[in-house]
């Protein structure tokens, strides 16, 4: 599963932050493809802002097969402006999916928590679309000592 | 899957106020990519979706891929304007679907 060297995947880690900041979405050897597909579907090709997503997740992972993640969007949730839809990208794992949220107005907030999987050390990016057009992005690289894909 | 999934939730709350709900369900979660013993793929079985409805009106949806844990927990906000019933469905990769339903009182 190991496309690039866990030290030249940290090396890449800002220039990687800067291309899903400024997103573009070309094919890039610091992602695995499939997780920049999956992240250029979901924006379609435009930019996401950093900053208005709160990412908790932990910088090291004892165990790859429960990694809690839990994530709080600053925007509001009124009829008119709300977060309609959250993709959480894990750009290591077999497959880069993990979850995708969606939220009405009623959601109130649009925070949600939920335990995943991560097969080794990696990058996990959190999208976030809202109803007036606005996209929103977080990400944050996890150590994990103890793969969970049963690898 | 017999389980009963568990649900936590405040039994009254103000009107306009966001509360927070808490779900765990017993699944295995197999995600189609570990091999048994004798070499063959374990065939993938994971609970896909999850909904939540607050009478009848959809509130919240996740879609699962096999990279949610095992048990699959989610946690999520209601912003709850009136009394009622939250109806929580997961499906399954087969078909299946649970069903739960927790009532709230607001004042």
């Amino acid at each position: 599963m190991r496309f690039i060297s866990r030290r030249d995947a940290l090396r890449l880690i800002p220039g990687l932050t800067a291309l899903v900041w400024s997103g573009t979405i070309e094919r890039s050897q610091a992602t695995p493809a499939e997780a920049t597909t999956e992240i250029g579907r979901f924006t379609g090709g435009r930019t996401a802002d950093p900053g208005k997503i709160a990412l908790d997740l932990p910088e090291i992972a004892e165990n790859g097969n429960s990694v809690t993640l839990a994530f709080d969007i600053d925007h509001p949730m009124t009829p008119e402006r709300h977060v309609t839809e959250v993709l959480v990208v894990a750009d290591s794992n077999p497959s880069p999916r993990v979850a995708t949220f969606r939220f009405t107005p009623m959601s109130g907030r649009a925070a949600a928590a939920t335990r995943i999987r991560l097969a080794g050390t990696q990058v996990v990016s959190v999208l976030a679309k809202t109803s007036d057009g606005k996209l929103f992005v977080a990400q944050r690289q996890v150590k994990v000592t103890v793969g969970g894909c049963g690898g | 899957m017999a389980e009963k999934p568990r649900i936590r939730l405040p039994k009254q709350a103000g009107k306009g106020e966001v509360v927070e709900i808490k779900t765990l369900i017993a699944h295995v979660m197999e995600s189609g990519q570990r091999k048994d013993p004798s070499g063959k793929i374990v065939p993938r079985k994971i609970i896909k979706r999850f909904a939540c409805a607050f009478n009848g009106k959809p509130v919240f949806e996740c879609e699962l891929e096999p990279a949610i844990a095992a048990n699959p927990y989610l946690q999520f906000s209601v912003k709850v304007e009136e009394s009622g019933v939250f109806a929580f469905t997961w499906t399954d990769d087969d078909g299946a679907v649970i069903t739960a339903e927790e009532k709230i009182t607001v004042a």
